[in-house]
């Protein structure tokens, strides 16, 4: 851990800012190039989810299925059938709302080799506004028997979580976003499907988060060392399978617990670390995310501000946490 | 009550406005779907301009015929529209796709401004429109209803769900039309997942179907008015063959311009192409 209280494999200030699909879209075509067995699907969206360059390089392995995403999804479920690896592709809202119960009965209940990678989750879709922020992503997926739930945090553990999902079998949806992520982690971070990373060290408050809300919650710590408060922030990439062992470690260490997720409070992160500690560790927790609510149309990271999304209102929400705990001390005494 | 006509010279003038307007509110808004919106003008225009009954002073009023646009992204066009009716002003167009506007990126149900329908994800208006000429039928109102699908959209199970369920259910009271331009967001539907022979399935599938081979073709739609109306016991629909980009030369049959706002310079073209002087 460096004088910061950053873990090594975290960089000190936020580094360049990339899109976490354009990453995916590179990774599906050194996948293709490095021999495996895959193919891609795509809802006609292949421009915005980027899996538009593995089509121009493979395009026998690559099937445009039209805007038919229900048809994609169950297609899907026929290629992993057959041996191969196929990945598919559309916004959040279309692959987990629209397609749901496809992907219930013909790829979870079934355990299939499925990898749904999909795009523009979360408010931060921006101006095409509430129709195409998908907000219960996560929730909807989160639920299903079989299925793995991955939302990565930057460039360097996206192209990290296209690898894994790879190398491992089963069902899995991969949650990306439309705006550049700023990158946070060096060369030498490393995902794994189940662990959450520590990527500071906190006594005061720990700091869950995901997505572009990762580095909302690193600068949300910046913040509150400045007043006195020490924050641990981890990154929880993979929602499920969860990490209970460094989700109860960490909270039982600083007793108070801050979420945060571009994504509806109500079955998410926030619900799913509620989960966990209320059965392995009761801990006073505030969820910071879309409070029961549709998005709006609107620049997509001002949406952040406009709906209390910021590392302002985290740090906020830690201190709210903070006083709570106090109040109830010295009642105690 | 709104005042409809059918003079051609009228309609022309209001489609040339609607294009002009919804250029410039795509524009300002730096995002959007510019050539979908293009290709539907003519038939939003001529739908609530020459056949709806409607009033943009009471848009509650029980007794208006429906407009629902299936094709959400195309909203661009009916809010230049509805601002031309009269259902609010046309500076407020200047706010599309912004914080805080009612000019959501797609429709959001909202009468105030003469939006009947939440749509945007494709394949769900035809079936809400279903619903509402079955309501009407049940209360033996004669209001009619018309919804405008892409064929973009015919590529969705669940468009030829609701398709069996207007014939199944002799929906006469329903007149929809396909902006049918053969691009949808990738580029050339023959190249992504082609969906011909478009009016035999429509047919097939127990419609009656009218070929119209110029979209843009105002006479020409206002015949399709009439003739929807003479059909009894069957729902009835337009193939609308159209451009998308419609109007203005850079955009027309350029299958990248479908999601994409207008520049500065295009903008520029544009105007001028429409006869507006920047
Ligand atoms: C269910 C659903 N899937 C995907 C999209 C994203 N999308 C927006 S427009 C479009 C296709 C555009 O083609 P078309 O529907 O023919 O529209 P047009 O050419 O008339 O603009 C797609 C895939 C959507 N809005 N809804």
């Amino acid at each position: 851990m460096s004088a910061t209280g950053l873990s090594d494999f975290v960089l000190e200030e936020p580094g360049e800012s990339t899109y976490i699909r354009e990453v995916y879209g590179k990774t599906l075509v050194e996948l293709g190039r490095e021999g495996r067995d895959i193919v891609v699907l795509d809802a006609d969206l292949t421009v915005s989810t980027k899996t538009s360059y593995f089509g121009k390089e493979f395009p026998e392995r690559f099937f445009t299925m039209g805007v038919s995403e229900q048809d994609m999804m169950a297609t899907a479920a026929g290629f992993a059938l057959s041996g191969k690896v196929p990945f598919a592709s559309t916004f959040a809202v279309f692959a987990t709302g629209r397609a749901w119960e496809h992907v219930r009965q013909s790829i979870a209940f079934p355990g299939l080799n499925v990898k749904i990678v999909a795009t523009h989750a979360g408010v931060t879709v921006g101006e095409d506004g509430a129709t195409h922020q998908a907000l219960e992503d996560v929730a909807l997926m989160r639920v299903l028997p079989n299925m793995k739930v991955i939302v990565p945090a930057d460039a360097v553990e996206t192209e990290q979580v296209i690898r894994a999902i790879v190398r491992d079998k089963g069902p899995v949806y991969v949650r990306l976003a439309r705006v550049k992520f700023p990158t946070i982690f060096n060369e030498s971070y490393h995902f794994d499907i189940g662990k959450a990373r520590i990527l500071r060290g906190g006594t005061d408050v720990t700091i869950f988060a995901i997505g572009i809300m990762v580095s909302e919650a690193l600068e949300a710590a910046r913040i509150l060392v400045k007043g006195g408060v020490s924050a641990c922030v981890v990154n929880v990439s993979s929602v499920k399978p969860i990490d209970v062992e460094t989700i109860v470690k960490t909270a039982s260490v600083t007793g108070a617990v801050v979420t945060a997720e571009d994504h509806s409070i109500i079955g998410g992160l926030g619900g799913a670390v509620s989960e966990v500690l209320g059965e392995y560790c009761p801990t006073p927790i505030k969820r910071i995310g879309m409070r029961d609510r549709f998005g709006t149309s609107g620049n997509g990271m001002k949406l952040l501000e406009h709906f209390g999304l910021k590392a302002r209102n985290i740090a906020d929400a830690a201190r709210g946490l903070l006083d709570i705990n106090r109040r109830s001390e010295s009642v105690g005494l | 009550m709104f005042k409809t006509t059918s003079d051609v010279n009228v309609l022309k003038e209001v489609a040339r406005k609607v294009r002009i307007d919804l250029l410039k509110a795509l524009h300002r808004a730096k995002s959007g779907h510019t050539g979908g919106s293009l290709s539907s003008v003519e038939i939003i225009v001529s739908i609530y301009f020459s056949e709806m009954r409607h009033d943009p002073g009471n848009p509650r009023w029980e007794d208006r015929d429906r407009f629902i646009l299936s094709k959400g992204h195309g909203v661009p066009a009916l809010y230049s529209t509805l601002a031309h009716a009269g259902y609010f002003d046309a500076s407020e167009l200047m706010t599309l796709r912004q914080l805080d506007s009612r000019l959501q990126g797609h429709p959001e149900y909202d009468l105030d401004i003469g939006i009947e329908a939440s749509t945007g994800s494709l394949g769900h208006g035809l079936s809400t429109a279903n619903g509402m000429a079955l309501a009407f039928k049940l209360d033996g109102r004669d209001n009619r209803i018309y919804v405008l699908l892409s064929d973009g959209e015919l590529q969705e199970g669940a468009t030829w769900e609701a398709i069996t369920s207007s014939s199944y259910r002799k929906l006469d009271n329903l007149c929809a039309f396909v902006d049918r331009n053969r691009f949808q967001n990738d580029g050339a539907m023959a190249d992504i997942k082609d969906i011909e022979p478009v009016d035999e399935k429509w047919r097939a599938f127990g419609w009656e179907v009218e070929n119209l081979p110029d979209g843009h073709d105002i006479p020409a739609i206002l015949k399709t008015f009439e003739k929807a109306k003479t059909v009894k016991g069957k729902p009835f629909v337009v193939i609308a063959n159209t451009v998308k980009g419609k109007g203005v030369s850079i955009f027309e049959n350029q299958g990248k311009y479908h999601g994409v706002a207008p520049s500065d310079e295009e903008l520029e073209i544009a105007l001028k192409e429409l006869g507006e002087a920047a």
